[in-house]
């Protein structure tokens, strides 16, 4: 695996991200400038990773999805290439384009710092092959911007073609609005782009990765990916 | 080219009006201070000149009432590296790691603008810390708010909380711990204490003193703007009923700003650029700008046509007294400046030469070719006016006998009450807003006695906590002040930590009056015993007077800043029963004392008497004990007992793991109500699988430490021998649901 995280000004998650990702994969990920119009060379994994780019001052992810190194970005995941994009990294994707929706206030208008479950809906994927379908984790959030929506089309097409990878869920899976704590559309935590390649989710994976800090429930998606990319290489 | 000439001349004029009386009592001086300034340079001081003067010696900036004072506390040890005096304390935490850390209050512009007033309290805390070189790895806050029935303490809640989270989580520290309580004292004025605490390398710390001649001043960050003009001053003074009024006077945050240039700064400080660094905070450029000359023996010109200025037609008088927000002064090495302007450029931040150092030891200002300002910088920085003030001191009020405090109808059901009020209520609420876990390193979250985070890797760990009991600190100002060390230090304790230092955050009324500095002058003493007692030296700290409104002061609240360290985070103990049938051990001598306490003040409704006494020499012993339980693994569980007293605690660590208890009833010596909400100081509850309690039992005795078995861990209810058990689940569902019924308008407000 080889990683490239982006780092655009504001960004503040972008240490924990590349922690994490040297943790379960033993490899130093590339931190990429925003200002940057390459990705290194044999890039195969991108992370846009979590934060208040910009300040989130205009809507969130607006200014670094017009960043320079997001060109790049485009190319990288039109041949195919892995994208995550995690938090305020899911809301520069989405204004980019890369994933359809948006990313609005959360229902009760406050940001949230807190643990939830999610729900894997299908392990057929790069970004879940480490779960099995169905499996419920525990991983925090901490937004004030997560809700998820999109038009009726949209999310009709997300759920035809089970490009939802995660949902927000009590501790048994079922789905109850009164875990969906932001208010997201069918309790929509994570999705893909049509090709299947770019991953938006809103919490944290990369928090709950080590038994003595909280959980170790994130590891299966990093997992997953090392798994895939290892294979691939 | 025309208005700019126009402007000069214009600032010049402004600059040399008739100093009236009036004039010098709105720049918040008295007469004689009026007096020292004409005596000092000789003549009439220029506005600009008087402008600076009051920045620099109104109380927010030189602690003129409470430097005597201050000089008392313990502020050594041998893991000291920089006490009190330089932008935050630095200790030594071994592997060739510095922690960094102070604590510091918003106070006066918290209440007028809640938001922007606890956003910057936490953006200069920020930067007081990574002004040394330290990167920031967690914020606490101490948070004191008017009666839940006031009609503007919803409204300081909710944006205090959102302006705290709104900086912290954009900045990208955790916030991990602090408290929050509500009287009817901070009803007119609220109080917003943040402490930051980061981490350095031991060998790269930054401080304010310039060295050498002719060396370049470099201005770094934001641009100036016309905001914050005079805060300093306003937290100088008390407020009235005009003091929305003063609503111009907050600055407002940005932290995105903030974080850029937190990052600017580091990678300058990395390439060894940097010969002195300090943040404009309180009265900005002037304070910097001073503090950097005194420090170092040196005298300071500054040109202020190079000042970056967010709006155009700045005077001088406005840019030396703009508190623009996250703004540095630096010191720089002549031949890095290049490689140091291309860092901060790359971040998108002004970087500009705006004066050098000088052999005159004088404060020069220009600004369009004229001199606005030329004053001895020694005298107004290091050497400004300081005061003995008088004081009295109240009479200790009498115990009260526990037998002649009302007990309840049941014990059970003053608990389900008690754990529903507002100062003991799960403050859930507030810390989810907060970002507690950003940088993967939160080993403790919020909840617990003290937040512990893991330092780099590990397998190191800081504990952290903030701490004082306002109501103690009332009643008896010398108790009260010892009080709030103590259980700082136990706090840090029950986590397993070693307590190594702390920053106070000294909040009180109006100085002049003799009974407030009695307050101050008592918390102060009571610090200074705890401290010395506990080897648990003040390294930083902060003083914020004059918090009264119309007359009325708030509770005196010396809030205290403790960081303690574990040399392995993964022996943290935690507060949450571990198991079904351990054994539940109370740890130090319980007597019933019911004087202050919560039992007494919001179940009976009565607020007297004298706080609990706090035995020092008991404290050490019981916490080393405590400490030495946790290390070696005998205790798994454990929680110090404060506010509420024993029945609380045990409930706390009840509901913090679902598992319940069965409790022996309390001894037949001391009445019911007494033994399980009495506060009694130095104690902790510890929880002991059932296989080691003799051995744990044998060596308190033998270290002739009070160890008592209360009863056994197991079931989901807590029951009380004789009384009506009570369901986890239930008590839970009180202690979680109050704060957030309140802050949705839904409960009607309790008493």
């Amino acid at each position: 695996m080889k990683a490239a995280v982006l780092v655009f000004p504001g960004i503040n998650r972008e240490r924990d991200m590349a922690r994490t990702l040297r943790l379960v994969s033993g490899k130093e990920p590339a931190m990429v400038w925003h200002a940057e119009t390459a990705l290194p060379a044999k890039t195969d994994l991108v992370v846009i990773p979590g934060g208040f780019s910009y300040g989130d001052y205009l809507r969130c992810g607006a200014i670094a999805a017009r960043a320079p190194i997001m060109d790049a970005v485009q190319a990288h995941a039109a041949k195919g290439g892995l994208v995550l994009a995690v938090c305020n990294g899911f809301q520069i994707a989405c204004e980019a384009g890369l994933l359809p929706g948006v990313l609005m206030r959360n229902a009760r208008l406050k940001f949230i710092c807190r643990d939830l479950y999610l729900r894997v809906e299908h392990s057929d994927s790069p970004f879940t092959r480490g779960y099995n379908a169905g499996q419920v984790v525990k991983v925090p959030a901490a937004h004030g911007e997560g809700n998820y929506t999109a038009d009726t089309d949209t999310i009709v097409r997300l759920e035809q073609d089970g490009r939802v990878l995660f949902r927000y869920a009590a501790p048994d899976g079922t789905l109850d609005p009164d875990w969906n704590f932001n208010g997201s559309v069918n309790s929509i935590a994570g999705i893909t782009n049509e090709k299947g390649n770019v991953l938006g989710m809103m919490p944290h994976p990369e928090n709950h990765v080590e038994g003595a800090i909280g959980a170790t429930d994130g590891r299966g998606l990093f997992a997953g990916l090392v798994d895939t990319l290892g294979k691939a290489a | 080219m025309k208005t700019a000439s126009v402007r000069k001349d214009d600032d010049v004029l402004r600059n040399k009006p008739k100093i009236t009386p009036q004039l010098v009592a709105e720049h918040g001086l008295k007469p004689e201070e009026y007096q020292r300034i004409l005596d000092l340079i000789g003549r009439e001081p220029t506005l600009t000149e008087l402008g600076i003067f009051s920045a620099m010696w109104n109380e927010h900036c030189s602690y003129k009432s409470s430097k005597v004072h201050l000089r008392t506390l313990p502020t050594k040890g041998p893991w000291v590296i920089q006490g009190p005096g330089e932008n935050a304390g630095v200790i030594d935490i071994g592997d060739g790691l510095a922690c960094i850390f102070k604590m510091e209050s918003h106070n006066h512009p918290s209440y007028i603008e809640p938001y922007q007033g606890a956003a910057t309290g936490v953006g200069g805390i920020l930067r007081d810390v990574f002004t040394m070189g330290a990167r920031p790895i967690a914020c606490l806050n101490a948070l004191s708010f008017g009666d839940v029935t006031h009609a503007k303490t919803r409204h300081l809640v909710s944006g205090v909380v959102a302006g705290i989270g709104g900086y912290g989580n954009s900045f990208g520290v955790p916030t991990v711990g602090g408290s929050v309580r509500f009287h009817t004292r901070y009803d007119g004025n609220c109080l917003v204490n943040a402490m930051a605490v980061g981490l350095a390398k031991k060998d790269g710390i930054f401080y304010a003193a310039a060295s050498g001649v002719g060396m370049p001043i470099v201005y770094l960050g934001s641009k100036t703007g016309r905001d914050g003009i005079h805060g300093a001053s306003m937290a100088s003074a008390e407020f009235d009923d005009k003091s929305e009024e003063k609503r111009p006077t907050v600055q407002v945050g940005d932290p995105f700003s903030e974080k850029l240039l937190l990052e600017a700064c580091l990678e300058i400080m990395a390439k060894d650029c940097v010969i002195a660094i300090q943040d404009m905070g309180a009265a900005g450029l002037t304070c910097s700008a001073v503090e950097m000359g005194a420090k170092g023996d040196l005298g300071v010109t500054l040109d202020l046509d190079k000042v970056p200025t967010r709006e155009t037609g700045m005077s001088a008088y406005e840019m030396m007294l703009s508190e623009s927000q996250e703004r540095m002064l630096m010191v720089l090495k002549p031949e890095k400046e290049k490689e140091a302007e291309a860092i901060f450029r790359k971040w998108g931040l002004d970087f500009a030469v705006v004066g050098e150092t000088t052999p005159s030891k004088r404060f020069i200002v220009r600004h369009g070719g004229d001199v606005m300002a030329d004053l001895p910088i020694k005298e107004l920085g290091d050497q400004a006016p300081e005061y003995k003030r008088p004081f009295v001191t109240g009479a200790k009020p009498k115990p009260v006998e526990a037998l002649a405090v009302e007990p309840p109808a049941s014990i059970t059901e003053a608990l389900e009450e008690l754990i529903a009020t507002p100062d003991l209520c799960s403050k859930r609420w507030v810390w989810e807003k907060y970002d507690h876990i950003i940088l993967g390193n939160t080993v403790q979250r919020p909840g617990g006695d003290a937040a512990v985070v893991r330092v780099e890797d590990g397998p190191k760990g800081l504990a952290l906590t903030t701490d004082v009991t306002p109501r103690y600190c009332e009643a008896d100002p010398f108790e009260g002040g010892k009080q709030a060390v103590a259980e700082c230090w136990r706090n840090l304790t029950a986590v397993g930590a070693r307590p190594l230092a702390i920053t106070d955050n000294l909040n009180f009324g109006n100085p002049e009056r003799p009974e407030i500095m009695g307050q101050f002058v008592g918390c102060v003493r009571g610090i200074a015993e705890a401290c010395k007692a506990l080897d648990f030296p003040v390294v930083s700290g902060n003083v914020s007077l004059y918090n009264e409104t119309n007359g009325r002061a708030i509770l005196p609240t010396p809030s205290i800043g403790g960081v303690g360290v574990l040399d392995d985070f993964t022996k943290s103990a935690t507060l949450a029963f571990k198991n079904e049938g351990d054994v539940i051990l109370l740890i130090g001598e319980t007597q019933g004392w019911l004087g202050q306490s919560l039992y007494l003040r919001d179940i009976c409704g009565r607020e007297e008497g004298a706080p609990p006494p706090v035995d020092l020499i008991e404290e050490k012993e019981n916490g080393d004990f405590v400490r030495g339980r946790i290390l070696d693994g005998s205790a798994n569980a454990a929680h110090d007992v404060s506010d509420g007293g024993l029945l609380i605690a045990l409930a706390e660590m009840a509901m913090a793991s679902g598992i319940g208890a069965t409790l022996e009833a309390a001894p037949d010596d001391i009445p019911a109500h007494a033994f399980w909400f009495g506060e009694d100081q130095a104690r902790y509850i510890i929880t002991v699988p059932a296989a080691q309690v003799d051995t744990v039992i044998a060596r308190a005795r033998n270290a002739g430490i009070l160890a008592q078995p209360l009863g056994t861990t197991g079931s989901e209810v807590l029951a009380i021998a004789g009384e009506q058990p009570l369901s986890v689940v239930g008590l839970r569902e009180d202690f979680e649901g109050w704060l957030p019924a309140y802050m949705a308008g839904e409960t009607p407000p309790s008493n």
